[in-house]
């Protein structure tokens, strides 16, 4: 099992939906974000190109996050979602300053949050939060051990890329070009 | 403003509310806090959640949903209905936040009436006994000394429908809204006189099964027309070629084969071209257009002038660019959709915009073709029974009969007629204002404010202390969507649907449904056999047992949908198919514009341009807000705190304008705006415009989260280009140059 994600560039909207979603499901405070949505501009008028995205934690295999972590609060689980305890974690910050994606944040509660890929709802069979909202459909969520899933396939046929990869930490969120 | 008798009244000034604490940036890069204090995540998992069916208010698209309680009895979250055509089980940014309407801390919280003289005017709290009372008494005098007529109703939304009621019992019929003249009037009127029958909410747009789909400014995925965006989503997975027509390079630009930055004020150039084009190249549907259309020989001796070559020298698009883009069309039509947009109301000859853009559907023979548009169909709900209204003397028609085919009542002849120099025969002396926020919706607030001024009563209803409650002599704070009744929401689609609202929780603060404050007043004037139910549930029960549902059954599904009874969702090959037009066709040529004096085919008329060193202003939406109603949700407000002023970075450059910077703009005119505004400095705009959202600028302080922040576009508008046939208020005719801020008192 290897949970991936991979996000349709060509559809997104930049709405935030995503962001709003994953607020009101995690209850995350208001202030506050486990995903955000960025906009690239390139080129001059009239030769124009947008890339939007919604970015998270990146889920990586190789999480420099889960490496730093003075007590083991951060930690990988069954399909390599990246966790944070936070009954273990103490606040230090070190994890935050280590990703390469800046998607740790500092809860006002005092510890460190995160995009679980919304493991209390994928456990039940549902799709994260932010998929599942998304109204332009441009988010898969999927086992990419499981050859025959929309995400394994979507990699297979289209062209694609991941965010930092120089970073070398593996990440597991792909952006569909 | 000077105002003598009404005094605009800052509700803050009542210090209503705790202190909201300041909602940070996003946390990213925050400091943390060292408190070990451990959250209880159990309810992510264990969550027993109650859910009630709704529909959306946060904008008109009306997505039916779920509002999800837990155990403690709050509103948790908002979650789309699957079975519904308008969202397909996915709210868009807006309804996922609508959870923050309700939760708002600045929302009105109790009756409010106004108090004092001269310069010492403020709010009063008040009981809704006192509140109806003098509404009450009012209405009566009102009705005695000028007639019921001279009372209008101002309104948006689902309460709307409430007070529409109350009005119509009471004896008036002066009705307004703003989603008329200052929004897609133009469309409806311009697409009626071509096809028979208007556009309407949702629109009839075939986009899942459309091959072609041109937007003439529509920035569709800014404007999240929920169905739409899905549906164009989908179709850009099969494969579907966009050709966006935008001076900015929108959102939906960037998805487009073929971008067109054209210069603005210049749309009808264009699509006069294509017409050109689309019948000298004989690319039109050639059976459609013989057996459907009236005066394709007119029509093509009138475009004849209006070629590519022409329209470059307009346009600034170049021929080649503009044959290329007729022929994709061509190529895919009749599955080609020219999108009539939404809001319309730009240069004042709008409708004869909205017909070009109608009589290219028709050459491509869209309409009633799948790809194109469908018929759409809805279910008539049955009237409960009540006695019928009496008839009024006059009605918004005759206020408005200046323009012959508004098919609505004009919010700009209501504000005319409330003047003190008005003295025409239809005066208008009093204002009742239900979730509509004038000033932010309708230019020229100095003519407003001297409406207002000459009132001789006003009520405002809201959820939200809005920058027009501060006008009001009584003010009535109305529960959000997610704690009251309203109406079956009963739209035109693919195949008739319902859809139920109900409370998910109790009103919160003193806050009352509309259909409980229309009832309350309706009683204090005598009207009680108007109102002959306690809730308006038992309403709602009648009507859907009449269709064979039930107030039970739409608890619990929310959403029901019926099959087709009228005619196919398209022609079928070779129909007889008569057009509800005056020739029974549909009219390339109208007849009906003819015998009013206007032209009956669109021509170009060349617009005003900005003088150097001034800029074009255009505005536009944003997919986390609707108008200027949930600038200050808290869900929503971190997504887009505050509009921008967006510049070409060649323009900046110009001007030593550096990204981020405050400035101030000034109009044509020399207004100032009231508030600064952030600059971006962006390749996506023309040099010769700017671009902001729309709906922020907020000036009424009680609005904590989004006071003062940005411009408000209507502020800076005061050419405003009135559209002969249906009088619309065209908003795009409108210069600005930049105020830097440490030359702003030498400025003004």
């Amino acid at each position: 099992m290897r949970y991936a994600m991979a996000i349709d560039t060509k559809k997104c909207v930049g709405c935030s939906d995503c962001v709003v979603a994953c607020q009101t499901e995690n209850k995350v405070p208001i202030g506050y974000c486990r995903d955000w949505v960025t906009e690239s501009v390139h080129g001059t008028y009239p030769q124009l190109e947008i890339e939007l995205r919604t970015e998270r934690c990146n889920h990586c295999d190789d999480a420099p996050c889960v490496r730093c972590c003075p007590t083991g609060a951060s930690h990988i689980v069954e399909g390599g979602i990246v966790l944070v305890e936070e009954f273990e974690c103490i606040g230090c910050g070190a994890c935050i300053e280590s990703c390469p994606y800046d998607a740790r944040f500092s809860h006002p509660e005092g510890y460190v949050d995160k995009c679980t890929f919304c493991m209390h709802r994928v456990n039940r069979g549902q799709q994260p939060a932010c998929v599942s909202v998304c109204p332009t459909k441009c988010m898969y969520f999927g086992d990419l051990d499981d050859p025959r899933s929309e995400v394994s396939q979507l990699l297979k046929t289209r062209k694609y890329k991941a965010l930092a990869p120089e970073a070398g930490t593996k990440p597991q969120i792909f952006y569909l070009m | 403003m000077g105002t003598t008798r009404r005094q605009f009244i800052k509700i803050s000034a009542l210090g209503l509310g705790g202190a909201t604490v300041a909602a940070s940036s996003y946390g990213l890069g925050d400091s943390f806090l060292s408190v070990f204090d451990p959250v209880d995540k159990s309810h992510l998992v264990n969550a027993n959640f109650k859910r009630y069916p709704t529909y959306c208010e946060v904008c008109f698209w009306k997505c039916a949903g779920w509002t999800y309680v837990d155990e403690d009895g709050e509103i948790t979250k908002l979650i789309g209905n699957d079975n519904d055509p308008h969202c397909y089980g996915r709210l868009c940014p807006r309804g996922t936040g609508g959870v923050g309407m309700y939760q708002d801390e600045d929302r009105l919280k109790t009756p409010l009436i106004r108090t004092g003289e001269g310069d010492q005017q403020t709010f009063r709290e008040a009981t809704w006994e006192e509140a109806f009372d003098l509404i009450a008494s009012k209405m009566k005098s009102v009705k005695e000394n000028y007639g019921a007529e001279t009372f209008a109703l101002l309104k948006h939304g689902s309460s709307g429908k409430q007070f529409e009621h109350l009005f119509q019992a009471y004896g008036s019929d002066t009705v307004g809204e703003p989603a008329y003249a200052q929004c897609r009037g133009p469309r409806e009127t311009g697409f009626a006189l071509t096809f028979g029958s208007w556009v309407g909410s949702p629109e009839p747009t075939d986009i899942r099964d459309c091959k072609c789909m041109v937007l003439i400014g529509s920035h569709l995925g800014e404007n999240m027309h929920n169905s739409q965006v899905q549906e164009m989503s989908d179709a850009i997975d099969k494969g579907i070629s966009i050709i966006t027509v935008d001076p900015r390079f929108s959102t939906v630009a960037s998805k487009s084969k073929y971008w067109m930055p054209i210069k603005p004020s210049t749309d009808i150039a264009l699509l006069l071209a294509w017409m050109n084009v689309i019948i000298n190249e004989e690319l039109y549907d050639k059976k459609y257009v013989e057996k459907y259309t009236y005066g394709l020989d007119e029509l093509r001796k009138h475009v004849q002038q209006y070629t590519p070559e022409w329209a470059y020298g307009v346009t600034t698009l170049k021929p080649d660019l503009i044959r290329k883009t007729a022929r994709e069309m061509a190529q895919a039509a009749p599955s080609v959709i020219i999108h009539p947009g939404r809001h319309v109301t730009w240069y004042g000859d709008d409708t004869q915009r909205e017909r070009a853009m109608a009589i290219l559907n028709a050459l491509l023979g869209s309409w009633g073709r799948r790809g194109g548009f469908y018929f759409k169909e809805k279910l008539k709900l049955p009237k409960y029974p009540l006695p019928k209204y009496e008839h009024p003397k006059w009605t918004w028609k005759d206020l408005g009969s200046k323009y012959p085919l508004a098919q609505m009542g004009l919010t700009n002849e209501i504000i005319n007629s409330s003047l003190p120099e008005y003295d025409g025969d239809y005066p208008v002396k009093a204002w009742f204002v239900s979730g509509t926020n004038l000033v932010a919706a309708i230019p020229n607030k100095a003519e407003i404010e001297r409406a207002i001024d000459n009132l001789e009563f006003m009520v405002v209803v809201d959820t939200m202390p809005m920058d027009i409650t501060g006008y009001a002599d009584v003010v009535l704070p109305e529960c959000t969507y997610l704690e009251r009744y309203d109406d079956i929401r009963s739209a035109t689609n693919r195949e008739p649907s319902i859809a139920l609202r109900m409370p998910a929780v109790p009103p919160k603060y003193n806050s009352k449904p509309s259909w409980w404050m229309a009832k309350q007043i309706g009683e204090r004037l005598g009207l009680q056999e108007y109102f002959p139910y306690e809730d308006y549930a038992e309403v709602l029960d009648w009507q859907l047992k009449e269709i064979g549902s039930s107030l039970e059954e739409m608890k619990k599904i929310g959403v029901k949908n019926f099959p087709r009874k009228g005619r196919s969702l398209y022609l079928a090959e070779d129909e007889d198919y008569t057009f509800p037009t005056p020739s029974g066709k549909i009219e390339l040529f109208s007849t009906r514009l003819e015998q009013l004096g206007f032209d009956p085919m669109p021509k170009y008329t060349a617009h005003p341009e900005p003088d150097q060193n001034f800029y074009r202003l255009i505005y536009g939406r944003a997919p986390m807000h609707t108008f200027s109603r949930t600038a200050n949700n808290p869900n929503l407000v971190d997504l887009m705190p505050e509009n921008t002023c967006w510049i070409n970075p060649k323009v900046a450059k110009q001007w030593e304008i550096e990204p981020g910077e405050e400035i101030f703009l000034k109009n044509q005119i020399g207004k100032v705006s009231q508030f600064p505004i952030k600059v971006r400095v962006t390749e996506r705009i023309r040099w010769d415009s700017i671009y902001m959202v729309h709906g922020f600028g907020h000036q009424e302080k009680a609005l904590k989260n989004t006071f003062g922040k940005g411009v408000s576009d209507t502020e800076m508008i005061s050419e405003v280009m009135i559209d002969p046939i249906m009088g619309g208020t065209g908003m795009r005719g409108n210069f600005v140059t930049f105020i830097k801020k440490e030359n702003l008192t030498a400025e003004i």
